[in-house]
């Protein structure tokens, strides 16, 4: 909703030129693929199957092809979550779980973002940054080498993975300033290196 | 950590800012667009823009501004102002705006909240709640069978503080957030514009009685008054109008100082 016209201009100030599309060909053909996740994790599988973009977005993500997924968008690449009765795309082994703590939730505003390792998607930003989040589910990767970053709120919880092409936060890069534009100018520089398979067809 | 935000609410009317910021001479004191890259040079958390004329011939100029804010700034941002409608709701968002308000439709057509929460997300939709505190002075306590908890209650006042209504505060907004609100935006208006503080005991009973965050609305006149609201009030974040319009400080200085206080907020 709001959220896809914010994440299109954030990209548009970066750069790029995206397209909002539902059209696997321009997928396919696309230097990179933003998912930014809208509403309940179940609308927004059965909406990706309905359009029969379910099974194809996972291969092209397990294709090499840039991926960056915003909220709803990394919570979709685990298994199952708690929010829903869906399968995930389960890219990750994994499992999307509700906060469990006496704070407020949704976890509404301004959260800081520790590196867990060198991601070339968080180039140029200091560790404890601050990014926007607005989420009630976070993600439990089973493999923890790809915890991109953790955040603080109530306790300690994995705030974005990264694994070759794929990074997929939990924050709002689009609505988090300086912080936010940086992280999709590196992902926009990120889409324009050639993957190596065709690298290894030009060579 | 959670960061408590700062939030500067600017006021439009015809397109224009009413109280511009006055201390900046490079800033067109009327232009909404120019006020709020301004507040995001000095570190806004979030900007509030409250359409304070709302009628159906302004409406045009308002999504114009949203779509223009939009697109110059990367934080986010809230509109109100005669927000009625689904579709009312559904423009603003698709011109830009992250997040809408709603009060007096609230009060007078609940369901818009479930509908528009169901549509578009709890997260984008604020309740705005303009309460009025009325004191039972000289009661006889023993006789009502109060505890002393309850000498004070408030009441939610619609169209902007026009129009009193019967209606509980606190149990609006509890009614509010179990309909899908995904924030209150809570205003005293015994202090809204008095510059005397916040009403730190309406936002602490609320905050105490919801799950969703509350911004505390109505009073600012200095850092010490957003202290207590985001201490003693228990609020989540603070809204402001005249301290930052009238220059006294920027939002950088009210971050410092909080900082200072041991709040965390972000720098």
């Amino acid at each position: 909703m709001g959220n896809l016209g914010s994440v299109e201009k954030a990209l548009q100030y970066v750069g790029c030129a995206p397209v909002i599309t539902s059209s696997l060909q321009q997928l396919e053909e696309a230097s990179g693929i933003v998912l930014p996740g809208v509403g309940a994790f179940d609308d927004c599988i059965r909406g990706l199957r309905e359009r029969g973009l379910l099974n194809p977005l996972r291969e092209l993500i397990a294709g090499g092809k840039p991926y960056l997924g915003i909220c709803l968008g990394l919570q979709m690449l685990f298994e199952q979550s708690e929010e829903g009765q869906e399968s995930g795309l389960g890219i990750f082994p994994g499992q999307v779980v509700r906060f469990d703590h006496d704070l407020k939730i949704p976890q509404i505003g301004w959260n800081q973002v520790w590196p867990n390792q060198p991601v070339p998607h968080l180039a140029g930003i200091s560790p404890g940054s601050w990014f926007y989040f607005v989420h009630s589910y976070y993600v439990q990767p089973a493999d923890e080498s790809i915890v991109a970053t953790t955040t603080e709120y109530g306790y300690e919880f994995c705030s974005a993975v990264y694994q070759d092409n794929i990074f997929a936060c939990q924050f709002h890069p689009e609505k988090s300033q300086a912080a936010g534009l940086k992280l999709l100018e590196n992902f926009e520089q990120l889409t324009q290196i050639t993957p190596p398979s065709e690298r290894d067809e030009q060579e | 950590m959670l960061a408590k935000r700062i939030i500067p609410c600017l006021d439009v009317t015809d397109g224009r800012v009413v109280k511009g910021i006055k201390y900046v001479d490079h800033v067109d004191a009327g232009d909404p667009v120019e006020q709020a890259a301004e507040y995001d040079r000095q570190g806004a958390d979030e900007l509030v823009f409250l359409d304070i004329t709302a009628s159906l011939e302004h409406r045009q100029i308002m999504l114009d501004i949203v779509g223009r804010v939009a697109e110059t700034i990367f934080i986010p941002f809230t509109v109100g102002g005669g927000i009625r409608t689904i579709d009312d709701i559904r423009q603003v968002l698709l011109a830009g705006a992250d997040k809408i308000s709603v009060m007096t439709a609230g009060i007078l057509d609940p369901d818009i909240i479930n509908e528009g929460a169901q549509r578009f997300g709890s997260q984008c939709i604020v309740c705005a709640i303009d309460a009025q505190r009325i004191q039972h002075e000289g009661r006889d306590d023993s006789d009502l069978g109060l505890a002393p908890e309850e000498d004070i209650e408030w009441k939610v006042w619609t169209y902007g503080g026009h129009e009193p209504t019967d209606v509980d505060a606190l149990d609006w907004a509890v009614e509010a957030t179990e309909r899908g609100a995904g924030e209150l935006l809570v205003t005293s208006m015994d202090a809204d514009g008095t510059r005397a503080g916040y009403d730190i005991e309406l936002l602490r009973r609320i905050s105490e009685r919801v799950i969703v965050p509350v911004i505390a609305s109505g009073g600012a006149g200095n850092v010490e008054h957003m202290y207590q609201a985001l201490t003693a009030g228990k609020a989540d974040a603070v809204l402001a109008a005249s301290i930052f319009h009238f220059g006294q400080y920027t939002v950088g200085q009210v971050k410092q100082e909080l900082a200072g206080r041991g709040v965390t907020v972000r720098l």
